[in-house]
Order: C-alpha cells, then sequence, then structure tokens
C-alpha cells in the first residue's frame, strides 16, 4: 500500500490543514433497520482482536520470529592489565574489564577502601561510617535514610532501618550492603584502623553456618595515620568511567576474621 | 530460519518444512495459551558464541556430589582460574533441568550462589548472575521461585554501570516477574519501579532493551491494572519510554519494539491513558507509524518483518482499528481522508479479508455519515463498483456493513441510487433476501432505490 506523499507532510506538521467540510445530518440516517452510528471502540486486553498480535509478540521472545536488534560484537582485544593502582587482574577483553572496574573501583569509600553497587548506597556507608557530624545529628532526629531507590523514609537508628527493609520491603534479613558499624560514636582513628583490618578478604557471604574465606583480589590498603581525618570523600573521577558519570562497583563488607 | 545470537546469525541445522511444522506448532500452542490466560514467554540469553569459545558439548547431568564440589571450588579455590571454572562448569550443567531441581533441593545451594554473586570477585559474579539466569528462564515454578533471595540484590545492581551484567539482571528479572504473582508481591515492595525508572536513563542499548522486556512482562501481569500501571504512571517511565520511541537516526527498532509492547499493555488497561496523551504519546506514535511505514516502503530487508504492513495481516485490523477511532467523531480526521486521497487504497483492502472489509467499511461509513458534502466527496468512482463486489460476499457483517454505507449514500448523494440500479444492483441484494440479520435492510434499500 503507498503512503501519499502528502500525508506524511501534513502528519509531521505541515501547515495548511484544510478545514473541514460542512457536516449536515439527516435524521433518517442510520435509523431502523439501519443501525450504524460512528462510535469510538476500545478492546480491553485480553480481547480476541489481540490475538494475532500477542502470539506475533510471543513468537518473537521465544526466538522463533527474527529478533530485529543485532546486537553488538563483543571485540577481543590483546591482554591488559588493570591500571588503578595494587590491581593487577588480566583481561583479554573490554566488557569483561568493565565489569571488573565497576565491581570493584567503582563507587570506592576513600576512607575504608570498601566499594559499593551504587552512589546511593556509598553515600549512605560515608554519611553514617565516617561522618562524624551524622552521629551527632543522629541523636537527636531520624538520619538513617531507607536504602531502597524510591523510598524516602527516615530512621532513627540502623536497626530501625533494617526492620524497616525486611518488614516494609521484604529484603533479606542478611543483605550484604547494610551492615551496622560495629564502633559506635563519631570515627576515631583507632576505628578506621578497625576497619581497614576488616577489608581484607571476605565475599559477602553470611556469617551463619558458612566459614568461607577467600582472599581479596585487593591489596592491603595502606593504613591511615592516627589523628589524621577526613572530612570529605573522595569518588573515581567521573573521566574515569563506561558509561554515565561516575563509575559503580562495590565491595562486600563482611569482616574477615570474625570466626563462625 | 536464523536464530539470534550474539553478533553473528547461524542457520539452524533443520530443513525448511520443518522449522514451518515447528513455527505452526508453536502458534497453535500459543493461541491455546492465550485462551486459556495462560500466555507466558520468557527471553534465554545465552552467549552462544562464549559457548563455542568454551569447546561446547552437550550439558552433562549432574549429580548433588558433583554440584556439591562445583560450589565448593567456586568459593574456596585457591587459583582464580580454578573457581571461575568451577562456576562456568556449573552454569552450564544448569541448562539441565534436572540438574537444576537437584540444584535447589541442595541445601545452602542458592545461598552460596547468592553470596558469589555478591562477591568481590567481578568474573564469579557475572558467572553467579548467569547461573541464577538459566533458573529463572525454568518452566518448573519450584525452580524460578528458588531465585527469590537474590532479587534485591538483582536490583541494587541495576543502578550499577555494568551494562552487560545488568542486562542479565534484567533478563532474570523479567523471568522471574512473569513466572507467578507470588514473585511480583515480592518485587513491587522491594522498589522495581523506582529500580527500573533509574535504570532507563542508561546509554547502552543492549541495557535499554533488556528493560523494556522486563517492564513489559510487567506490565502485561493480570494484576497490572490495579497494582503496577498505577505507580508506573506515576514515575518517570512514560516520558523516557516516548523518547526512546521517538521516530529518527537514533531510534533502535529492538529498543522500540519492547517499549511499544509496554505502552500496549498500559494504554489498553485504561488506567490513565490521558496522561500519556499529555506527555505527547499521540503524535509519538504517529510519525512512528508513519516513519515505520516509510521504512517499509524502502527495504527488503527481512528482518523488519515486523513491520511489513502487507505480509502481516494481523497489522492491518489494528490500523484500521486506529483509523476507525480516528474519523468516529471527528469532521477534519474525515475531511484529510479524503482530501489525502486515501480512499482508494483502503478499498484496495477490501479483499483481504472479512475483519478487515468490515473495518474498512466501517471507515467509510464514518465518513459518509457526516453528509452530502462528505458523500459528494465519495463519488463517483471506484466506491460503486466496490460495494457491489462486497455485496457478493457471504459474511453477513461484511454484507450488513455494505448495507449500512449504501442506505448513507442513497441519502445522501443524489444519483447513487440511480447509478446502483443501472449496475444491477438489485440483483446484487436479491440473494441475501432470505439472510435473517440481512432481510430488513435489504427491502429497505430495494424500497429506496425503486422509489426514491
Amino acid at each position: 500500500m503507498q503512503l501519499p506523499p502528502a500525508l506524511h507532510a501534513r502528519l509531521a506538521g505541515a501547515p495548511g490543514s484544510a478545514e473541514p467540510l460542512p457536516v449536515e445530518r439527516n435524521p433518517a440516517a442510520g435509523t431502523a433497520p439501519f443501525r450504524f452510528a460512528p462510535r469510538l471502540v476500545r478492546f480491553p486486553r485480553e480481547h480476541d482482536f489481540f490475538e494475532d498480535g500477542d502470539v506475533q509478540r510471543h513468537l518473537y521472545l521465544q526466538d522463533v520470529l527474527t529478533q530485529v536488534g543485532g546486537a553488538p560484537e563483543r571485540p577481543r582485544v590483546p591482554e591488559f592489565t588493570c591500571q588503578v593502582a595494587g590491581c593487577c587482574q588480566a583481561f583479554g577483553a573490554l566488557d569483561d574489564y568493565e565489569h571488573h572496574y565497576h565491581a570493584l573501583h567503582g563507587n570506592v569509600c576513600s576512607f575504608c577502601e570498601r566499594a559499593f553497587p551504587s552512589g546511593r548506597l556509598l553515600d549512605a556507608h560515608i554519611l553514617e561510617w565516617h561522618d562524624s557530624l551524622f552521629q551527632i545529628l543522629a541523636e537527636r532526629q531520624d538520619m538513617y535514610q531507607c536504602l531502597v531507590e524510591g523510598c524516602t523514609e527516615k530512621f532513627r537508628t540502623s536497626r530501625d532501618r533494617k526492620e524497616h527493609l525486611v518488614m516494609r520491603h521484604l529484603y533479606p534479613v542478611d543483605f550484604r550492603f547494610d551492615k551496622p558499624r560495629k564502633s559506635r560514636g563519631p570515627a576515631m582513628p583507632g576505628a578506621a584502623e578497625q576497619v581497614l583490618a576488616e577489608t581484607l578478604g571476605d565475599d559477602g557471604v553470611p556469617s551463619e553456618g558458612d566459614a568461607m574465606e577467600v582472599c581479596s583480589e585487593h591489596v592491603e590498603p595502606p593504613p591511615e595515620p592516627a589523628g589524621e581525618r577526613r572530612a570529605y570523600s573522595h569518588r573515581i573521577p567521573s573521566t574515569i568511567c563506561f558509561g554515565q558519570g561516575a563509575s559503580r562497583g562495590f565491595k562486600s563488607t563482611k569482616k574477615r576474621n570474625k570466626h563462625q | 530460519m536464523w536464530s539470534r545470537e550474539r553478533g553473528r546469525l547461524k542457520p539452524l541445522r533443520c530443513g525448511v518444512e520443518e522449522l514451518r511444522c515447528r513455527r505452526r506448532e508453536r502458534e497453535a500452542a500459543l493461541r491455546k495459551a492465550r485462551r486459556e490466560q495462560q500466555l507466558v514467554s520468557k527471553r534465554l540469553l545465552r552467549d552462544e558464541a562464549l559457548e563455542e569459545a568454551e569447546e561446547g558439548c552437550v550439558a552433562v547431568i549432574f549429580g548433588e556430589a558433583e554440584i556439591q564440589q562445583f560450589l565448593r571450588l567456586a568459593q574456596r579455590g585457591t587459583e582464580e582460574k580454578e573457581r571461575e571454572g568451577a562456576l562456568v562448569s556449573l552454569r552450564r550443567g544448569l541448562q539441565r533441568p534436572e540438574t537444576q531441581q537437584t540444584f535447589i533441593r541442595l541445601e545452602g545451594s542458592i545461598r552460596t550462589l547468592v553470596g558469589l554473586l555478591t562477591s568481590n570477585r567481578a568474573l564469579l559474579q557475572l558467572e553467579a548472575a548467569r547461573c541464577l539466569h538459566e533458573l529463572s528462564h525454568s518452566e518448573q515454578s519450584a525452580v524460578v521461585e528458588a531465585c527469590l533471595p537474590a532479587t534485591s540484590y538483582l536490583l541494587t545492581y541495576l543502578s550499577g554501570h555494568s551494562s552487560d551484567f545488568i542486562e542479565l539482571c534484567l533478563y532474570t528479572l523479567g523471568n522471574l516477574i512473569v513466572e507467578s504473582e507470588a514473585v511480583r508481591r515480592q518485587l513491587l515492595p522491594q522498589g522495581i519501579v523506582p529500580a527500573l525508572a533509574a535504570c532507563i536513563q542508561s546509554p547502552h542499548l543492549t541495557v535499554l532493551e533488556a528493560l523494556g522486556y522486563a517492564l513489559s512482562q510487567l506490565l502485561q501481569a493480570k494484576e497490572a491494572p490495579e497494582k503496577i500501571i498505577p505507580s508506573v504512571l506515576g514515575s518517570t517511565l512514560p516520558q523516557h519510554m516516548l523518547q526512546l520511541l521517538q521516530p529518527g537516526p537514533k531510534l533502535n527498532l529492538g529498543v522500540a519494539v519492547e517499549f511499544a509492547w509496554c505502552l500496549h499493555y498500559i494504554i489498553c488497561s485504561q488506567v490513565n491513558n490521558a496522561l500519556l496523551i499529555t506527555q505527547g504519546a499521540l503524535s509519538t506514535l504517529g510519525l512512528l507509524l508513519l516513519d515505520l511505514a516509510g521504512a517499509v516502503q524502502r527495504t527488503e530487508d527481512a528482518g523488519l518483518e515486523l513491520f511489513l504492513l502487507q505480509k502481516q495481516p494481523s497489522l492491518l485490523p489494528e490500523g484500521l482499528w486506529l483509523l476507525n477511532n480516528l474519523t468516529a467523531n471527528s469532521p477534519s480526521f474525515c475531511t484529510s481522508l479524503l482530501s489525502l486521497d486515501l480512499i482508494e487504497p483502503l478499498l484496495h483492502l477490501l479483499s483481504v479479508s472479512n475483519v478487515v472489509s468490515v473495518l474498512v467499511l466501517t471507515v467509510l461509513c464514518n465518513v459518509a455519515e457526516k453528509g452530502p458534502a462528505y458523500c459528494q466527496r465519495l463519488w463517483p468512482g471506484p466506491l460503486l463498483s466496490s460495494l457491489l463486489d462486497t455485496l457478493a460476499f457471504s459474511d453477513t457483517e461484511v454484507v450488513g456493513q455494505s448495507l449500512e454505507l449504501l442506505q448513507l449514500l442513497f441519502l445522501y448523494q443524489p444519483g447513487a441510487a440511480q447509478a446502483f440500479l443501472q449496475q444491477s444492483g438489485l440483483q446484487a441484494l436479491q440473494r441475501h433476501e432470505e439472510v435473517a440479520q440481512l432481510q430488513d435492510r435489504v427491502h429497505a434499500l430495494q424500497q429506496i432505490a425503486l422509489h426514491g
């Protein structure tokens, strides 16, 4: 069926749409035994009208029909190593490197070197673990933000927040990215060292039942000099990223030395 | 027939006839499933190029002991390659339903898998995610629902930036979503809608297509109109969807197909279409349709079979349905139809099928009922001979609609009845004189034609 070129131009917004012809109805039109009257037709989703289309859709999903989007090639490149200081992982494909980078060197906390899957979780971590002002404010108001994207609830304690996560959002009780701080109070140098010691090893398996110790591929970060406190956090500069914004990644936070 | 693979097309190893037969069987099964409201399809993302690199052989069925061994190696192996290798073997084994069953029944297996999914080893994460993906694709509910402990993490990772990994998470989520209402009852409070809304801003096409798939599965759910569509409409998802459907050089068909289906499920649920209209849905979709139709004319690529109007009979009814709703109450649309010379092309469609013919005649009635000024523009021309042809049909609905149109023409267009008589119209009417649904109208028309 050939499309008249004028139609395209018209619907694309070309001016000069003609005045509609005058409407003039005769009352005899559509009267018995005739019954035509113009009407808008709406079909509910389960209507038979959509059967053919639905069948096409599902044939497409099941790969019976040709997929219209071609997947991009995965180029392989000569082996190279990760350039982040202390990391010596080697890769043969850019995609593998991309994932490694985001997982390990992405949203990294500069205080304790933990990596997180998203900026939101990193921000929450920094506030709750490394910000002394947060601790002071938390004594008087609800500061612990819900971790679920889109939920704006705040809580007095991290325990209350955990309960909210479990009851309201059906999160697992041992959700890996919601570990409470072990030492209470403002971040002290001693605490920082303890926290750093925790970063070695671990792969996030919950403490109950599994004694799984795994060597971290992360080199042990240098201990913070006593007395020094940083009041800001470094992020990986946004110039180093694959995609939009700053890179993201994570590392679990389970203590390595805890005995089960 | 081609099967999709990452970056390559590879012919399937069967004859064409066998493929056609298989397709017919699949179609019949899908129609039956639809009638029983059991229409469920999942997507499987398997990187066949990757499998070939692994010197693929048919996946063997693993028993408990073997699975435990793989898991132990993956968790505690000393060599990086050894750990990955173990998980890869497990993942390939999980292609078999028997192995899947054994896996989920093994105590601690899912827990361990989730642990690997959330570990700090990027490649283990990826393989663990692939294992979950295989499980999510299962036809056994128990296997699919065993993946539930992983969902909060799958959602968390959607705000990451590793596009391959996110794509995998999305397809897995899409498969889980469509499995049962129980799964959705967990995913909704876990924040799947905001997570998708955040993720749709990704620049990666593979991620977008996967997201569209997952969202379409969510919107297709039975309880979607009450429980899901309102929150989707309240999010930023609709405006991003429409953006991804804008015609132009940036339009990606794979992505567009997914979001077009998303919009279909939203719109025919009738929850709040006014909102979509204010966001420009009508103009976006209208322009897209035109763009695609134009592309169809220019291309011979079989890959666009979804959009070849002539070859996909299912598209004609829908296009004509659209025309009906446009012309029913709108003098301007009817005028446009006339001034853009679309009547003759419409008449050509009258021989396609009964459903299509009824729709074409309905659209023509929409135009004719607006009065003499409109009928004048329908006359003379091929309309009369087309109508005489449709009167030769045996389908009562087609004939009935032709009779309605004739009444309008006789009423509003002087000379129409005369011309009708001269072209043996009465004889054409005669064969329907005894048909119950038609006889009153046939007689009425005979009277009008003879006596004015």
